[in-house]
Parts: C-alpha cells; sequence; structure tokens
C-alpha cells in the first residue's frame, strides 16, 4: 500500500515551526518511514509544479505554517487546500496570525514609509519602493503582492485543524501525526492540544492564592521575579488564565511569564477580551479611578494581550476610516 | 534574444528567495537578480510596545537564529533602559550565546553545507545531503552530530526555557540562575564541544583540503570578490560573539574603522532597489556603488570569514591555531574566497566551544546576582551580536514610560544581501556559457550562496539539509523553454 503523502510548507513565518520539526530528532526518522514528504521545502526538493500535479485531494494532510500576507502565500494555501484531504493550520501564526499579525496595527503604506523611508540607516532620497513589476535594462521584474492586512490561515482558506504554539512543542506534533495516520481524530476544527488553561497544569498554581487580587501591575523588568510563585499573585501581567495549556510551562521554567502562543482555551474567541476579563476580576478596587490608574501601568494593552492572536481576535486589525 | 533564467523557488528565511538570470544575445549572463519577495513590517509593529518585551518579540523574525535576535534585543533594552546586568547575567547570557553559536555552525555543516564536500558537488543529487553525509562518514559519527547538537541546544533550553525563542534576557540582566547540577551538566556539555569541533575541523581537513580539486574550486575565481568585511572584536581586536566594537577592514586588510555599536548609523546607510523587498547595506564613507566590489565599492560582508579577516584572531588557543592554518592555507589575511566561509565556521565553532568551557569555569556564573534592576528613564538602546551569519543590530527609541516610537534592525543575513547578489552573477557568469545550463550549474550556483549560510534560508537549518533549486529558461515572450531541477545537499 503507498504511504500517505504528506505535505509541509510555509507562508509568512520565521523558521521556527520547521525547526521543530527538526527538534523531533530521532522520531522524524518514524514519520519518514510512515509517510511520503512530498514537499518540504526547508528541508526536501520541491516544486510548485509538483504539488500542481498532484491529483486534488491526493495529499492525505498538509501542514501549514506562517500568516498570509502576500499574494504569493495566499497562492500557495489555496493551492495545497485542494490537493490536501486535511489541513492543519501548523504553529501560532498559522493558527491566529502570530507576532507578525501585529502588523495589523498598520498597513502597507505605513510599513512601507517606515522600512523604505524613515527609518535612519535608509539611504533613499529618491523615494524607491518595491514595486510589483520592475522594468530593468534587461527586462521584467516582478514581486508578489503585500497586503495591507495579516491573515491566519482559516481567513483564506478552510483549516481542518490546529496546531498551537510558537513553535508547537514535539510531543503535540507527534500526537498529532499519530492520531491523523490511525484515523482517530476529533471534529473538524478541534485544536489539536489539552483543553484547560495553562493555569491548570502551571507548577506554580500552588501558590496562586484561592482569591487572586492584585492592587498594582508591575512590568517584568520593573521587578525581580520569584522563581516560584504565581506571576499574577505578584503583579507580573502573565496571560495563563487566558491561554490553552500544551506548552510544557517553558516560559514558565525560564522564570518569565506566558504571552499567549498557545491561544485561546476551548469556547474562547478572543483570547485578549478573555484575559482583559480576567483581569478586571482580579483587581483589588472597585473604584473606578484607582482602576484607571492600575490600567494605565500597561501602557500596550493590545501588544500584551494580543501578542500572538491580533489577526484572529474580533478585533482582527486596525480600522482605518474609508476614504 | 533575451532569455532568463528563474530560479525559484529558493526556501529561506522569511519565505522565499528567488533569482532572475538574464542572458545576453550570444547566452552568457548579463545580469543577475537576486530578489527577496517578502516582508513582516517588525520594525513598525516594535512601535508602540513596551520595550520589555522586545527580546520575546523581535526573535520572531528567525526561529534558527532567535537567540541572536533575542540577545540583540536584550542589550538594546539594557540600554535604553540605562542599566547594567551585574557580571553574573553576563556571563549566562555570553554561554547561552555560545552554545548557540556552536549548535548552529555544526548544523550547517553537518547537514547543509557541509554535503556538497563530504559528499562531493559532482555526487547523485540524491545523496548529496546528510543522510549521504552518514554513509560516507557513517553511522556513529552521525548520531554523534545529532548527540552533540541536541545537548548543546538543551543549554538552551535550561537557561532559555526553549531554545526556539528563548526568554532568558530582561533589561538589567537574565531571568534565571545556574545551578549546581547546571554547571555540571555543562562543563561535560562545553568539554565534549570542543573535541566535537576538533574532530569536525579534522574530518574538513581530511575530506576537503587533501583534495586538490576541491582547493582549486576554493581558492578559484569563480567563489572569489574582493570587499570590506565587518565583524565585532575585543580590546584587543580579537572576534567576540557577544559583544565589542564593530571592525571594518579594506579589502587589503588594513582597518577602515573600528567603532561603538551605538555609532552604527554614522558608518552604514541601506540602499533599496524596487524589485526586492530587501534592503541593501553599504558603507557610508565608501558610498553605494551599485553590485560591484574593490575598494571603491561600500559593500562589505559579515559572518564567518568576514569576522576573521576584520580581526586580529581569536582569543582561545586552539581556535587560534586552527585560524593561523586557515590563513596560511588561502596565502593570508584577509581571504576573499567565499567557499572558505565553510571552514571559517568550523573555526569559529571550536572558538565557541572553548570559550564556553571558559565561562561555565568562571565561579561567577553561579551568582546569586542576575539582575540589576533600572532605575532611570528610558530613552534609546542601541545592541549588537555577532550573529552566527553575520553582525546584527537593534536600535529602539522609546518614550519615559518604555513604550517603543521608534526600531531601527539592521539583520545578519541582509548585510550579506549585496555581496550574496554578485556572488550568484560571479558563479552564473562563470558557469554558464553561450546560453547552455547544464545540470551540475544548479549545484555551483547554489553553493555560491550555500557559503554564507543564508539564513535568508532558515531553511538551512534544518534535517535532511536539501533546497529545492528550479531553474527555468524562457524566451522573451515567456514562453517556457527548459526546466532543470534537482536535490540540492
Amino acid at each position: 500500500m503507498a504511504k500517505p503523502k504528506v505535505a509541509i510548507y510555509w507562508n509568512a513565518s520565521c523558521g521556527g515551526c520547521e525547526e521543530a520539526f527538526v527538534d523531533l530528532a530521532e522520531d522524524i526518522l518514524k514519520v519518514v518511514k510512515a509517510v511520503d514528504i512530498v514537499l518540504w521545502p526547508v528541508a526536501m526538493d520541491f516544486k510548485r509544479t509538483d504539488v500542481e500535479a498532484l491529483k486534488d485531494g491526493e495529499l492525505a494532510v498538509a501542514f501549514l505554517n506562517g500568516a498570509v500576507r502576500t499574494s504569493e502565500q495566499e497562492d500557495w494555501a489555496k493551492l495545497l487546500r485542494r490537493k490536501a484531504v486535511l489541513v492543519v493550520a501548523f504553529g501560532s501564526c498559522a493558527h491566529l496570525g502570530g507576532v507578525p499579525g501585529l502588523a495589523n496595527l498598520h498597513d502597507r503604506k505605513s510599513i512601507f514609509e517606515s522600512s523604505y523611508g524613515s527609518l535612519p540607516s535608509v539611504d533613499n532620497t529618491a523615494g524607491t519602493v518595491p514595486q510589483r513589476t520592475t522594468r530593468v535594462p534587461e527586462g521584467e521584474l516582478e514581486l508578489p503582492e503585500f497586503y495591507d492586512t495579516v491573515y491566519a490561515l482559516d481567513q483564506v482558506i478552510d483549516v481542518d485543524y490546529y496546531l498551537p504554539g510558537c513553535a508547537p512543542p514535539p510531543n503535540l506534533i507527534m500526537e498529532a501525526i499519530t492520531a491523523i495516520l490511525s484515523g482517530k481524530l476529533p471534529p473538524k476544527g478541534s485544536v489539536l492540544a489539552p483543553a484547560k488553561s495553562l493555569c491548570d497544569t502551571c507548577p506554580r498554581n500552588e501558590t496562586k492564592p484561592e482569591k487572586l487580587e492584585i492592587a498594582r501591575i508591575k512590568r517584568p523588568h520593573e521587578t525581580m521575579l520569584d522563581p516560584e510563585k504565581c506571576f499574577l499573585a505578584e503583579g507580573v501581567i502573565c496571560t495563563g488564565p487566558a491561554t490553552r495549556s500544551g506548552c510544557g510551562e517553558r516560559c514558565i521554567n525560564a522564570n518569565m511569564p506566558c504571552r499567549g502562543c498557545f491561544g485561546p482555551t476551548e469556547a474562547v474567541r478572543d483570547q485578549g477580551a478573555k484575559f482583559l476579563s480576567a483581569l478586571a476580576s482580579i483587581i483589588a478596587t472597585e473604584d473606578p479611578a484607582e482602576m484607571e490608574k492600575v490600567a494605565e501601568s500597561i501602557p500596550d494593552t493590545t501588544g500584551l494581550f494580543y501578542m500572538y492572536s491580533l489577526p484572529s481576535s474580533l478585533l482582527t486589525r486596525k480600522k482605518t476610516a474609508t476614504k | 534574444m533575451t532569455k532568463r533564467i528563474t530560479i525559484d523557488p529558493i526556501t529561506r528565511l522569511e519565505g522565499h528567495g528567488k533569482i532572475e538570470i538574464f542572458l545576453d544575445d550570444r547566452g552568457n549572463v548579463a545580469r543577475a537578480y537576486f530578489q527577496v519577495p517578502e516582508l513582516r513590517g517588525f520594525e513598525k509593529f516594535a512601535e508602540g510596545r513596551m520595550a520589555e518585551e522586545m527580546p520575546r518579540i523581535t526573535p520572531k523574525i528567525c526561529g534558527v537564529c532567535p537567540t541572536a535576535h533575542h540577545m540583540a534585543s536584550t542589550k538594546a533594552v539594557d540600554d535604553l533602559f540605562k542599566v547594567e546586568p551585574p557580571r553574573t547575567a553576563r556571563l549566562i547570557r555570553e554561554l547561552v550565546y555560545n552554545a548557540f553559536m556552536f549548535e548552529d555552525h555544526a548544523l550547517h555543516f553537518y547537514f547543509l553545507g557541509g554535503p556538497d564536500f563530504v559528499v562531493g558537488p559532482q555526487a547523485p543529487k540524491a545523496e548529496r545531503n546528510i543522510l549521504g553525509v552518514i554513509a560516507k562518514v557513517g553511522l556513529e559519527t552521525g548520531a554523534k552530530v545529532i548527540d552533540m547538537r541536541k545537548r548543546v541546544r538543551n543549554i538552551i533550553i535550561t537557561m532559555g526555557g526553549r531554545v526556539i525563542h528563548p526568554v532568558l534576557g530582561l533589561p538589567g540582566g537574565v531571568s534565571r540562575g545556574v545551578t549546581k547540577e547546571n554547571r555540571e551538566e555543562f562543563a561535560q556539555t562545553a568539554k565534549d564541544a570542543v573535541e566535537f569541533a576538533r574532530f569536525s575541523l579534522n574530518l574538513f581537513g581530511d575530506v576537503v583540503l587533501k583534495n586538490k580539486g576541491y582547493v582549486d574550486t576554493i581558492t578559484g575565481d569563480v567563489y572569489k570578490h574582493r570587499t570590506y568585511y565587518m565583524g565585532l572584536v575585543d580590546a584587543q581586536n580579537k572576534v567576540n560573539f557577544y559583544d565589542g566594537d564593530i571592525r571594518v577592514v579594506d579589502p587589503n586588510g588594513k582597518q577602515f574603522a573600528k567603532f561603538p555599536a551605538r555609532d552604527y548609523l554614522k558608518h552604514i546607510s541601506e540602499h533599496v532597489e524596487p524589485w526586492s523587498y530587501a534592503k541593501f547595506p553599504f558603507l557610508k564613507a565608501v558610498g553605494w556603488k551599485g553590485f560591484v566590489d574593490g575598494e571603491k565599492s561600500g559593500i562589505y560582508r559579515v559572518a564567518p570569514l568576514a569576522r576573521l579577516n576584520a580581526s586580529d584572531g581569536l582569543a582561545t588557543p586552539k581556535a587560534q591555531t586552527e585560524h593561523d592554518r586557515l590563513y596560511d592555507v588561502l596565502g593570508g589575511k584577509p581571504a576573499h574566497n567565499t567557499l572558505a566561509y565553510h571552514w571559517a565556521r568550523l573555526v569559529e565553532m571550536l572558538y565557541a566551544a572553548e570559550r564556553m568551557v571558559e565561562l561555565v569555569k568562571d565561579p561567577d556564573i553561579m551568582g546569586a546576582h542576575i539582575r540589576t534592576l533600572p532605575t532611570q528613564t528610558p530613552s534609546e538602546g542601541i545592541g549588537v551580536v555577532e550573529a552566527p551569519r553575520g553582525t546584527l543590530i537593534h536600535h529602539f527609541k522609546s518614550d519615559a514610560r518604555g513604550i517603543i516610537t521608534q526600531a531601527n534592525l539592521i539583520v545578519a543575513t541582509v548585510n550579506n544581501a549585496p555581496a550574496i547578489c554578485m556572488s550568484v552573477e560571479r558563479a552564473a557568469k562563470g558557469l554558464i556559457k553561450d546560453g547552455k545550463v547544464s545540470d551540475g550549474l544548479l549545484n555551483m550556483i547554489e553553493m555560491a550562496f550555500r557559503a554564507y549560510d543564508p539564513c535568508f534560508a532558515c531553511t538551512t537549518h534544518a534535517l535532511p539539509g536539501r533546497m529545492p533549486l528550479e531553474v527555468e529558461i524562457k524566451g522573451p515572450d515567456g514562453t517556457l523553454i527548459e526546466r532543470l531541477s534537482q536535490f540540492i545537499g
């Protein structure tokens, strides 16, 4: 019997999700034994034409990492959707938009103006910006379109499953692959990670008081971080209550608070809003003026509460007036 | 009739790279363009973020060299908050950093760049990869490579929580200290790493340097550019990955500039082309003269060979010996041979291992004082490190609350972008004649930029390390004349 065909591809990503596959170490050999990887640009030969030549649905599964920011990435996502029975949004960027999704606080114009204009090292008095097509003496050069907006994968194509994390840890990757190979899959649309919140599995959970109350927010650099106590109990923002578990508490192990890369817990649409409401409930004051003061001590709630999930949130992006 | 050759896709750090080669009427190369078809805009969306979060946000630029971005940002926010980390924190950072340099360099040699030599540039393409390397050097060595990489990466996991996007750095220090058990483990790992690096250099000596054909290729004209070189050096002008001044030497090896990172804007500018999303850095004092080499062109190179060229050597004894040997064979300093980057990378790997041993030995690494809390009003900060792929500068400005108002990043591989364009063009010119494109050409072109360990391919750090290369020859009307493709080791 022919082995199932698998594709691994990246869009607007950093390569960390590719490293996550590599960090399977010995297990990657088991994977290679069980499946035929027919596309993995980071590690194997591939041609777009090879993928195009596959029958629709010939791929058992396509793992796509990275957000979608350019026309080329959208094309690839659509091509792989056609060819694959299952599409797994792999990693925070495909799942939620990821850190590069914070670019939705801006648009193409402002990014170009900064990147090719106002930044202090740029030498560009001619005002050159990258063009879709450029006439050079020898011919014409093309670039893909850079969109105004960063999209999570399911905003561009239909997605079957989500593997969360920046990057997903090896054990969850292996579990997902095993589930796919054995056909023992949860309902479509599931996130392939525990349903609990990070707090539920956090080794510091015991130090979290029954009723969490904080009077003042401290930014991580403003205070010595106790290596054993609940960050929130210490007044340090940790998005654990609004974040899905399954990461292995790896940032906590380094004595740093969670920033939410695993996305919202089950049945929560908007991770940032969820955290905001969790935070509001633990601030030890009813006085609106005091409340305001506490809020002011977090000068960038968007960046902090939506560090990984802005494109997939209810906010999606900064809204601009129609011109 | 103009023909063009499109090399697309080349897998790379932030999506894809593309090479367009235009042929003249006689079928020789008129011009080659290396294009970066992606941009993510990190500098813009860093604005408005809290400065202390930069070490957690900027690593997302690259999941293969996240430790480089993490450290550059951490140092930049030290500076922005005007706080000096305690000695223990500095030692821990430098230890993690050298562990990172080691595993990253090792991976490139065994999985990516090495197969071209260990297996051979003319070997069957299916063998030109890590599996071919293992077949050649034996399973035992393969297991050794995997084990060594895992243990060295574990130093980063232990201290940084994670090896993909570690989180230890905070303005003024690190988030956790080294325990006695950690130190014992790290000491053994570092010691083994030194032996492993020496083993790797011996392997390179046996496989490459004893092969005249390889040596001729390395020293030949197709892979050669006389450029300026840049790298971080300590007070004795020795290479340092974590800290120091930026030193630039001219194509004759004479010091051209030496400056602290905070002065980078006086020395470096970035040129913009309409056909690439990447920018092209150059030395301000020389100026942008297009994609040409020599003294009169501001193009400079970074990363292993450039670092050795820009220094007076290495600060550890075994690595220094290997440094001397390299320049003896290549005929003196500076060496302009692009393929010698592979060799320089192994010399640096040995330095990183020796440096790890020194750092672990330092009793202060066990110190309890790992952070200094900032007390001053934040304003502006610049951080620099040597990433595996070159000098990396993070520059932030903030308001009084520590909210970023401007971010400017000079990313390691980008420094080499102009040189990579030239290297690809030169290889293409040397290899494509009269419109004839042979199968072997593809790997030779690939080798021209693989030597830089193109983190414009995060690519290069993955198992089993093949890069796809497809060449399309099109007529002026766009019709496909010929398509060639192959696995590249």
